[in-house]
């Protein structure tokens, strides 16, 4: 019987792998998941960032590159780190960028997305998937643009890109500062600390 | 507003003049002891009055209302957009836009709905100083202007055009349209709510955080979401310490 299953597994890989959705559908399915969570989570709904958090660490985190993302926004200051800190550099970072991306999502009211079809080939390993938010009370819709990777874990995020603006570069110039004026290890303190006192506040207004 | 205006003029040509004196850090932003200073003010205004004021404006009157104010504003903004997309060359865009000024004045009620937008004529974004930028005019140094925010050398002046251009300022009466004016920023303001949530949440240093991602929004609307490619940042080289 466990032959049989392991066989059976074996023959579903490879398949599995030929069948990576396309980047554009993976960005619609993991948004249309989200989106309907939000709906109908009345704790999410009331500002339970908790739970938004787990929202995000259970659907939307697996498709993103975070080590990339960090690359990114150290520059040629990437090469200045350790692997040691080059880890708890990336870690810092995500834990930053997942609270930053989980207060947006809590302020998501009924917004429309409208995706753009994609303009790729099948033998890219680089595209852009182009979406637009309609927000209520404002008739010019916000573009928000995924930069996505090939990888053979299937398509990964390596930047977002808001109104055309790269989240990812946006740091560049704040770390390429912290790291001339403190070091990289001034960066990763600096990091640090802005997690922590997030998350204080976040205590403090009881939300928890 | 006069005295704002002429405040803006003089901030202007000190920072045309102080261009030259750079004091390190990024090279778009070599007034950066100035800017941070009226950066701290202006958030501080925004705390104490602007943002409750929003807030307030959100909590008490309903989105249909507040979408209605908006729209109104943004109408009468589209009629100087169309221009500056004809100056620009963009004859297509322009027409867009005088057909969106038309339908949401007419059908729209004074353009208190945009009926245009449900139309599928889409709004754009231009101002005098994309236009300037369209032209080739580069964007000189970043400034921070009082009350008004995040700007440029070029876009401060394109602002000031943009101000005799706002419809408001034909209306007659101070009062009024000083009251439009401060309706105007409130009103854009409530609809930055969420997004001011965010940047507080995302950012290290908030003042470099807010220009950073300014001039990049700016280079990205003179091109009209399509920027040429920067030169890619040399990998190799650490910043010196």
């Amino acid at each position: 019987m466990n032959i049989l299953r392991f066989s059976l597994l074996a023959l579903l890989v490879p398949v599995a792998q030929a069948q990576e959705p396309a980047p554009d559908v993976l960005v619609k399915s993991i948004t249309g998941e989200v989106v309907a969570v939000l709906k109908q989570d009345k704790d999410i709904q009331a500002g339970n960032p908790k739970k938004i958090e787990e929202l995000i660490e259970a659907k939307v985190l697996p498709h993103f590159n975070f080590t990339r993302m960090t690359r990114i926004a150290m520059a040629r200051n990437w090469r200045l780190a350790t692997p040691e800190q080059q880890k708890e550099l990336t870690a810092e970072f995500k834990t930053l960028l997942v609270r930053t991306y989980s207060t947006a999502l809590s302020n998501y009211r009924d917004q429309l997305i409208d995706y753009k079809p994609l303009r790729a080939k099948p033998e890219d390993v680089e595209v852009t998937v182009r979406s637009e938010v309609k927000q209520s009370g404002s008739s010019q819709p916000v573009a928000i643009d995924y930069e996505m990777e090939k990888t053979p874990n299937g398509w990964k995020v390596y930047d977002v890109k808001v109104g055309g603006v790269s989240l990812v570069t946006t740091y560049r110039d704040t770390f390429t500062s912290e790291v001339k004026e403190r070091g990289v290890d001034g960066l990763i303190k600096s990091l640090a600390a802005k997690n922590r006192q997030s998350e204080r506040e976040r205590a403090k207004s009881g939300k928890t | 507003m006069a005295i704002a205006k002429r405040l803006c003029v003089e901030l202007l040509l000190a920072a045309t003049l102080a261009g030259c004196a750079t004091t390190g850090g990024n090279p778009a932003d070599p007034l950066e002891p100035f800017n941070r200073a009226m950066f701290r003010f202006n958030d501080a205004v925004d705390g104490v009055v602007i943002k409750p004021v929003a807030k307030g404006y959100r909590a008490v009157v309903p989105g249909i209302v507040r979408t209605g104010v908006s729209n109104f504003f943004s109408n009468l903004e589209d009629v100087w957009i169309s221009v500056n997309n004809m100056l620009q060359g963009k004859f297509q865009d322009g027409f867009e836009d005088f057909g969106r000024v038309f339908i949401n004045s007419t059908l729209g009620v004074a353009g208190l709905f945009d009926f245009a937008s449900d139309m599928g004529i889409q709004k754009h974004n231009e101002d005098f100083g994309q236009t300037l930028g369209r032209w080739g005019v580069g964007s000189g140094a970043y400034l921070v202007l009082p009350i008004l925010g995040p700007s440029t050398v070029r876009d401060g002046f394109g602002f000031l055009l943009d101000t005799k251009a706002d419809l408001v300022f034909y209306i007659d009466g101070v009062r009024v349209h000083n009251s439009l004016y401060a309706m105007h920023k409130i009103s854009d303001r409530t609809n930055l709510l969420d997004a001011s949530s965010v940047v507080e949440e995302a950012a290290l240093d908030k003042y470099s955080f807010v220009r950073d991602y300014w001039l990049q929004r700016r280079r990205n609307l003179v091109y009209d979401g399509n920027p040429p490619r920067e030169p890619e940042e040399p990998d190799d080289e650490p910043t010196k310490k």
